[in-house]
């Protein structure tokens, strides 16, 4: 049998016999989780963004790796946020934006794509914003949101994936019993749970955080973090985040932002322990933040 | 898939046929309007039709002057009448008043809000014209009927008085708190803070508020139509008879057909009325844009 | 140093004066209705058509002006909701924030809002003698949703404007496409757009100057839209002209019958807007 999420260990096997031995059939039947290596790779070449008349991302050349965490780290207003966004294509809302240079999904370029593509490029690029975000409706609804939009109407396998993946962001237990109450009555740190269940039932490639901790109490960020932790084995996670801390916790690659521009990156271990640059420096040791 | 696409692109266009559609209303109607009161530029010169005050359309004579003379004294009169207590009002609710009075005064200026103007017309008939006519003009003047140019100002007063306190409390609540708070910390006291700083902070959005209100009392129709004594002659005190735009146009609209440079006539005192409303809207929102994008 | 003491306090007295001559207003007005009105309602005056000599007195009711009312009103709102709601939705989700056409396509509506009526059924009227039509019940429903409609497209797009972005983001990045996001958004504003609804309909069902050219007036029922039709405001207008008290009785009697509906209306939008948004402030 193959898991979604070994690494979660579901509590499938003891309470469901019935589907034990084969795959779920979930989302879509035919899709394989499995990804081979670099498939979710982004490679982003000479990117920048401009807002109107100001700069905000600047020359930017990086690789995002393949399942792993990466930390976005640096001052607020140095255009991570925005990157992210760029990810996505949620800049296009913006008013007066414009982007130059290419961002490569699997060597496929995002920057120029339109129509279908942008719909299908944001199913992939999973987002969790800073404050939990529920839509107006119930918990289950919410989950099945995504689901209901790309066409699957099936009310049993709805239930399915919405119970799989409200599993999957440990949050199934409880909910359980009060699927059908609006999704604002989550305690906040549930919501953010919530908001992850529900970009993961749309099984994208990469999970994009920004700040997604940020909102909530320590004992809720962490229970986050962990997720996090879990699901690098199946996703390629991006995360912006604020606290160093953090970064250090569960960071496996970092890309230290200043002002719009690229000053730093490499494997964590690297980029925490002998920072090359001078500005890295000032702001691990905490001249400025 | 695709199809989804399609449908988004395809109800794009649809919303944006109807927005575009509906925004060319006011090109349509300021078009048809024009065409329609050309005829009368025929036969009158602009200046003429504007100053002359020999109003007697059947021997084809036009001249508009009583009706704007009386368009503008009421306005003018309604204008005095409720911007001062609109603004007290306003000023009492947004720095004095607790919340409790607020629960109170919300309602009640909703219902005049709310209320037709026939209803104000009513209400005009009932009380306002008796009380002139009975115990006001007997002071002043030998006589008068009540259905004068004052009776029109104070209906239209408290017609829009419910406009000019919701517009004055937004503008006002505006002005940030920390600029009351430096003010008081100085010693001035509570209306001194008022009248220094909040009021000066914002005297253009209150302008605008002004101007705004003046074109919603410009275009009232029935209700002035009922209280102001419909003279054609250039009102000579608060006790004459009065006779706006907009009452000339509803009373006429049934005759006019017969005479087609009177349609003309009519049609031209509509279009007096509609560049002059759009233009000073125009002025006053843009304003009042700008005051809300400092709130936000 | 006294002087600044005494001037607050004069200004205080003015203040609540003011305040209190508002609710003067209010109170002479409703109660000068409920007065006149009350005496000369009777259940006849709701429930029949003007019988033969009704304009001297005799027996009759003004059911049509409650009829006809309700129609125009009825289907233009219709038609309004039918305009506005995706001129709204267009504004809101299609456009971008700070988009210059959004800014003049409000500037725009906030303009037609404040034209005044009578310049509506002046435009009307004469269209309608373009198109070769009489004074109607149709008329009327066309003056009146134009009318309406920036009513409408004000007030939602107030609301709508109030919609968090962040929940279309979320949307988006599941996949939605803009026109998919249009269930969470109505869902949303939905008490919003009732309140809007409410207070529109309100105002337009008060309208007189708009209906006087264009729907006209008559005794019946209108069985088909060509056919002219009696409105409330108007009912009021022309019987309070008539010298006979009895005629003139009925016209009060309609004023009140307006008046309660239009008041219903605005209470009804107000409690929707109290008791389905938490937290919107006035």
């Amino acid at each position: 049998m193959k898991h979604l999420f070994p690494a979660i260990s579901l509590p499938f096997e003891g309470r469901r016999p019935a589907t034990a031995g084969k795959v779920i059939p979930l989302f879509r039947p035919d899709h394989k989780f499995e990804r081979g290596e670099g498939e979710s790779e982004l490679v982003v070449e000479n990117l920048n963004v401009h807002i109107k008349q100001q700069h905000i991302l600047k020359e930017i050349n990086l690789t995002i790796p393949d399942k792993k965490i990466t930390c976005v780290i640096g001052p607020s207003g140095c255009g991570k946020s925005t990157l992210l966004k760029t990810f996505n294509r949620l800049v296009d809302s913006v008013e007066g934006v414009r982007v130059s240079g290419r961002v490569l999904l699997n060597g496929e370029d995002i920057v120029g794509s339109g129509g279908m593509e942008i719909i299908n490029l944001r199913r992939k690029m999973g987002l969790i914003s800073q404050k939990p975000c529920p839509l107006p409706m119930s918990i289950f609804d919410n989950v099945a949101y995504g689901c209901r939009v790309h066409g699957i109407r099936n009310w049993r396998k709805l239930r399915m994936i919405v119970r799989h993946y409200l599993e999957a962001a440990g949050l199934w237990e409880e909910v359980k019993e009060r699927l059908n109450t609006p999704a604002t009555r989550l305690s906040i740190g549930q919501q953010q749970r919530l908001c992850l269940a529900r970009s993961l039932a749309v099984e994208p490639h990469f999970i994009l955080a920004d700040e997604a901790t940020s909102a909530l109490d320590p004992i809720s960020s962490k229970t986050i973090e962990e997720l996090f932790i879990k699901l690098k084995q199946h996703y390629s996670i991006v995360m912006v985040t604020h606290t160093l801390r953090q970064a250090l916790r569960v960071a496996d690659h970092v890309i230290f932002m200043y002002l719009g521009q690229v000053i730093e990156t490499g494997p964590a271990e690297q980029v925490f322990n002998h920072p090359a640059d001078k500005l890295t420096q000032k702001y691990l040791s905490g001249s400025f933040s | 898939m695709r199809f989804r696409v399609l449908k988004d692109k395809v109800a794009g266009g649809v919303m944006f046929s109807l927005t575009a559609l509906s925004l060319l209303l006011v090109v349509v109607m300021g078009a048809g309007l024009y065409m329609k009161s050309a005829p009368i530029f025929d036969e009158h010169g602009l200046g003429e039709l504007l100053f002359s005050s020999s109003w007697k359309p059947m021997r084809g004579e036009f001249g508009f002057l009583p009706f704007i003379a009386g368009t503008i004294w009421v306005t003018v009169i309604a204008v005095v009448i409720a911007v001062p207590i609109s603004l007290l009002t306003a000023v009492f609710l947004v720095e004095y008043a607790r919340p409790v009075t607020r629960k109170y005064v919300f309602p009640a200026l909703d219902i005049l809000a709310a209320l037709p103007s026939v209803i104000y017309g009513v209400w005009g008939t009932l009380l306002i014209v008796p009380f002139i006519s009975d115990w006001l003009a007997p002071r002043f003047v030998d006589f008068s009927t009540g259905y004068t140019m004052l009776a029109a100002g104070i209906v239209l007063g408290v017609m829009i008085l419910p406009l000019l306190v919701s517009l004055f409390i937004e503008i006002i609540t505006s002005v940030p708190g920390e600029l009351r708070e430096a003010s008081i910390s100085l010693g001035a006291t509570r209306w001194q803070t008022t009248k220094s700083v909040v009021i000066r902070d914002v005297r253009p959005g209150l302008a605008a508020a002004v101007v705004l209100a003046v074109s919603r009392a410009l275009g009232e129709t029935i209700a002035v139509l009922m209280v102001c004594g419909n003279l054609p002659e250039i009102p000579r005190s608060l006790f004459s008879a009065c006779y706006p735009i907009p009452a000339l146009i509803a009373n006429n609209y049934g005759e006019m057909l017969s005479l087609p440079s009177y349609e003309a006539a009519l049609m031209f005192a509509a279009l007096i009325l509609f560049v002059v409303v759009l233009l000073f809207n125009l002025i006053s929102r843009v304003i009042l844009y700008r005051v809300e994008k400092n709130v936000a | 140093m006294k002087l600044k003491f005494a001037e607050e306090r004069l200004f205080k007295v003015l203040m609540i004066g003011a305040t209190l001559a508002v609710f003067a207003f209010v109170g002479s007005i409703i109660y000068s209705i409920l007065s006149k009105g009350w005496g000369a309602m009777s259940w006849d005056m709701i429930t029949k058509l003007p019988g033969g000599g009704f304009y001297v007195g005799k027996e009759g009711g003004f059911l049509n002006a409650i009829v006809g009312s309700v129609y125009v009103v009825g289907a233009s709102a219709a038609l309004g909701l039918l305009v506005s709601i995706p001129v709204v939705f267009y504004l809101n989700v299609y456009l971008k924030r700070g988009s210059r056409f959004a800014y003049v396509a409000r500037l725009a509506y906030d303009v037609l809002f404040g034209i005044p009526s009578i310049v509506y059924g002046a435009f009307g009227f004469t269209i309608m003698i373009y198109f070769g039509l009489k004074t109607s019940l149709l008329g009327g429903i066309i003056v009146i949703t134009l009318l309406i409609i920036p009513i409408f497209i004000r007030s939602m797009d107030e609301v709508a404007r109030q919609f968090p972005r962040e929940i279309l983001d979320a949307a988006y990045s599941l996949g939605a496409t803009r026109l998919e996001t249009i269930r969470v958004v109505l869902r949303q504003i939905a008490p919003g757009i009732a309140t809007a609804t409410l207070l529109s309909v309100g105002r337009a069902i008060g309208d007189a100057a708009g209906v006087m050219f264009t729907a006209g007036y008559t005794d019946s029922i209108p069985t088909s839209l060509s056919q002219p039709a009696a409105t409330l405001p108007l009912a009021v207008f022309f019987q309070l002209s008539s010298p006979i008290k009895e005629v003139q009785d009925r016209a009060y009697a309609a004023a009140l019958v307006l008046t309660l509906i239009v008041l219903v209306l605005s209470i009804l939008g107000r409690y929707v807007t109290n008791r389905f948004s938490k937290h919107k402030l006035k």
